[in-house]
């Protein structure tokens, strides 16, 4: 009963250890001390990295650059409410807002090619979640996220919300192009 | 001074008046609101069941606030008080310390919760648990949650108030027990989250009736979390505590060795309260090396402590088992345990269920970069049904097959349907933790009304497993709710109607005896187990625990540098 009653040996860190016990530690702060070393050497050999590069933006900051950008690059409009599908070129900042509740704008990217890919918010929180990659970012309001990507492979995929964001955050849902 | 002790008869426990009034008090408000918590969790599960959908968007996301806020931090912080007074006045044997102030903290806590409550019925602040600013809520939903915290943070002084009069009154010789150090160190977590939760609460309240301009995003989520993540370490001290009360109770299992298992809830204080950082590993705005550091909790010494509980409390009870006789194999130890006890079979399932789940899923969804595929998916749920669900709730359910009884002097009603609660509980709840993991691996979205995007003005379908993922999840969540309803009423029944076992208390001792230190063991662990391995069994599951782990942790990887490049 002795976990419920005061330890038979007031000092208790003299009580001896069983090996099982000293064993089990040795293999288990070995994998700990693996999956730490883990993560920073998966920066160094890995592809598949946020390098942490963020900025302050106002919103209408960053609506502003958008708007440029779509200006610029726009191919051609998509869906009843004409939403930009902007092909920008390999190489460059590419600008994607979340809004209640709206990815603006459509984003049609080259394969192989690699952009700088900026995120962020005009209101509240989203989530970007990019399927059937399943590979998903959180955006904020007030800071601009850039990602450095290379899309490996074409298509058409679905871009999903996954941060909560209202009433209407299940249709909160687009498209990214991936073209050869 | 008036007598105010009373020992019961059947455990030898002694019980002080105002402890045991505190104790019940909280226990069972606590039960209310995890009986309340569970049906707003079936009404998730069957919105979320594709072809059921039962709620419309609204009611879904205001039931889903209310099951994230009740669960997660009512049910259990209410049931952790009680945790705390026991590991205190009863186990130490001693008057609980300002029990006035006990009930000062018992009705902040009632009456925050019920003003959260209200707030959340009014319909202005379904915003989620995590009320992620610059949502808002309405501003009774951030006060109620702020005096639930100060009903809280009394308890825990209480607690540590109790531990004084303990040592000053000598009622105990020697240190304190392995359980009540368990429950400081809950203790001490506790007061880490709910100063964080103050932290960010307080100007986040300030902000909803207009006296703050703004709360910025990333430092509110940076600080939450601090209270949301650390508020769910609590409860990993406190179950992992129950767990070795639960050795010591049904097997008179004694810790394999103080000094390790004392050494592991040193690393809980020192390191498992940086998991903040779990939330924050796709944000923008938090640096690479904070992340890295924040999310192993130092070097991952938080999880090398609970991969030592993970032995020693199983290992404790395979010692205790193999000195009874039951020493031959590497697992007769476990063969023979007392399966129909709920005491156990809870406890040993939460131990599992906590470990294989909840544990594996929890580190590796915590690796930086793995966490691109996991972060704000259904993963997310299905890792914490893991820990919370069946970790923490079934090891206190499992306690309350002990205690009630114990506490209201009443027999357990239905001991027949007991001793199956924790299976349906426990795999209900296990099987729900698998299948969300699943359909968030598939990209299925938390927090999400409906996975086919009626109104959308683009479409996409989410793969068919995906679907299937989701109805089975709903079917489990019937089988875990039936399990969570049982022992919501073998507890009301047992307090209302459960025969009254032996004599009416009678509260005799002015100052009970003094708590004696454990006999030391006669003949230290020599002549059990096999070689020079006393628990073998313990081990070679211990193994297989590692082995699957390391080989999903390298699954993950691979799939991971499969994906797009970024940087």
């Amino acid at each position: 009963m002795s976990s419920i009653l005061p330890p038979a040996e007031k000092i208790w860190w003299k009580q001896p250890v069983d090996s099982v016990e000293m064993i089990w530690i040795g293999f288990a702060l070995t994998w700990c001390l693996i999956m730490f070393f883990a993560m920073p050497l998966w920066h160094v050999y890995g592809e598949q990295n946020y390098s942490g590069e963020a900025y302050n933006v106002l919103p209408d900051q960053y609506q502003a650059r958008v708007e440029q950008m779509v200006q610029a690059h726009t191919v051609r409009h998509e869906s009843d409410q004409q939403i930009p599908v902007v092909r920008p070129p390999a190489g460059s900042d590419v600008y994607l807002l979340a809004r209640l509740w709206q990815w603006y704008p459509i984003l049609e990217l080259q394969k192989g090619q690699t952009y700088r890919l900026h995120l962020s918010s005009l209101d509240w929180q989203h989530g970007f979640s990019l399927q059937p990659l399943n590979v998903n970012v959180q955006v904020l309001p007030g800071y601009d996220m850039v990602l450095t990507v290379t899309p490996t492979e074409s298509g058409e995929f679905g871009l999903v919300c996954n941060e909560y964001c209202g009433i209407m955050h299940h249709t909160m849902l687009s498209k990214l192009y991936v073209v050869d | 001074m008036k007598p105010l002790f009373r020992t019961c008869p059947k455990s030898g426990l002694v019980l002080h008046r105002d402890a045991e009034n505190l104790i019940k008090a909280n226990a069972v408000a606590a039960v209310v609101f995890l009986a309340v918590g569970g049906l707003l969790g079936l009404l998730v599960a069957l919105t979320r069941w594709p072809s059921v959908h039962l709620l419309d968007a609204q009611r879904f996301y205001q039931v889903l606030t209310g099951h994230g806020v009740v669960t997660l931090l009512v049910w259990v912080i209410f049931f952790e008080i009680a945790v705390l007074y026991f590991c205190s006045a009863v186990l130490l044997r001693c008057r609980l310390a300002a029990p006035k102030w006990g009930w000062t903290a018992f009705a902040l806590m009632l009456g925050g919760a019920a003003i959260a409550a209200v707030a959340i019925v009014l319909g202005g602040s379904s915003v989620m648990m995590t009320s992620y600013v610059p949502m808002p809520a309405s501003p009774l939903f951030y006060l109620g949650l702020i005096l639930f915290a100060v009903g809280a943070l009394i308890g825990c002084f209480i607690f540590l108030a109790t531990l004084v009069v303990a040592r000053d009154e000598r009622t105990y010789e020697g240190s304190i027990p392995l359980v009540t150090f368990g429950a400081l160190t809950a203790c001490i977590i506790a007061i880490f989250t709910i100063a964080s939760g103050a932290i960010i609460l307080i100007p986040t309240f300030l902000w909803s009736v207009g006296y703050i301009s703004e709360v910025d995003p990333l430092m509110y989520r940076v600080v939450w979390w601090a209270m949301g993540h650390s508020s769910q370490q609590i409860n990993v001290a406190a179950h992992v505590s129950v767990w070795y009360a639960i050795a010591a109770i049904v097997f008179g299992a004694r810790p394999m060795s103080e000094k390790v298992s004392r050494g592991a809830f040193v690393l809980y204080i020192l390191f498992i309260n940086l998991a903040s950082a779990h939330h924050l590993l796709v944000d923008p705005g938090v640096g690479t090396e904070w992340k890295i550091f924040n999310t192993s909790y130092a070097m991952y010494l938080a999880v090398l402590a609970s991969l030592v509980h993970g032995l020693t409390v199983p290992g404790s009870i395979e010692i205790a088992q193999r000195r009874k006789g039951l020493n031959r194999g590497l697992f007769e130890w476990l063969r023979k345990a007392p399966w129909g006890n709920p005491v156990f079979s809870g406890m040993f399932l939460s131990l599992v269920g906590f470990g294989f789940i909840g544990g594996i899923s929890g580190v590796v969804m915590g690796v930086e970069q793995i966490n691109f595929l996991v972060h704000n998916t259904l993963y997310v749920p299905g890792h914490f049904h893991g820990t919370v669900a069946l970790g923490t709730t079934l090891a206190f359910m499992a306690l309350s097959f002990w205690l009630v009884p114990i506490l209201f002097r009443r027999e357990l009603i239905w001991p027949g349907l007991a001793r199956w609660q924790p299976w349906l509980f426990g795999v209900g709840t296990a099987l729900q933790a698998f299948f969300l993991m699943g359909a968030g691996t598939l990209g299925v979205s938390r927090r999400h009304w409906d996975i086919a995007f009626t109104d959308a003005l683009f479409d996409w379908a989410y793969s068919g497993l995906a679907y299937t993922m989701m109805a089975l999840n709903g079917m489990s969540a019937l089988m875990a709710v039936a399990g969570g309803l049982l022992f919501v009423l073998i507890m009301v029944g047992t307090i209302l109607w459960g025969r009254p076992s032996g004599a009416p208390a009678e509260y005799k001792a002015e100052r009970p005896a003094t708590l004696m230190p454990a006999a030391p063991e006669a003949r230290g662990h020599a002549g059990i187990g096999i070689g020079r391995l006393v628990a073998p069994g313990t081990f070679a599951l211990a193994m297989f625990l590692l082995v699957i782990f390391v080989v999903y942790y390298v699954i993950n990887y691979a799939y991971l540098a499969s994906l797009w490049k970024i940087s």
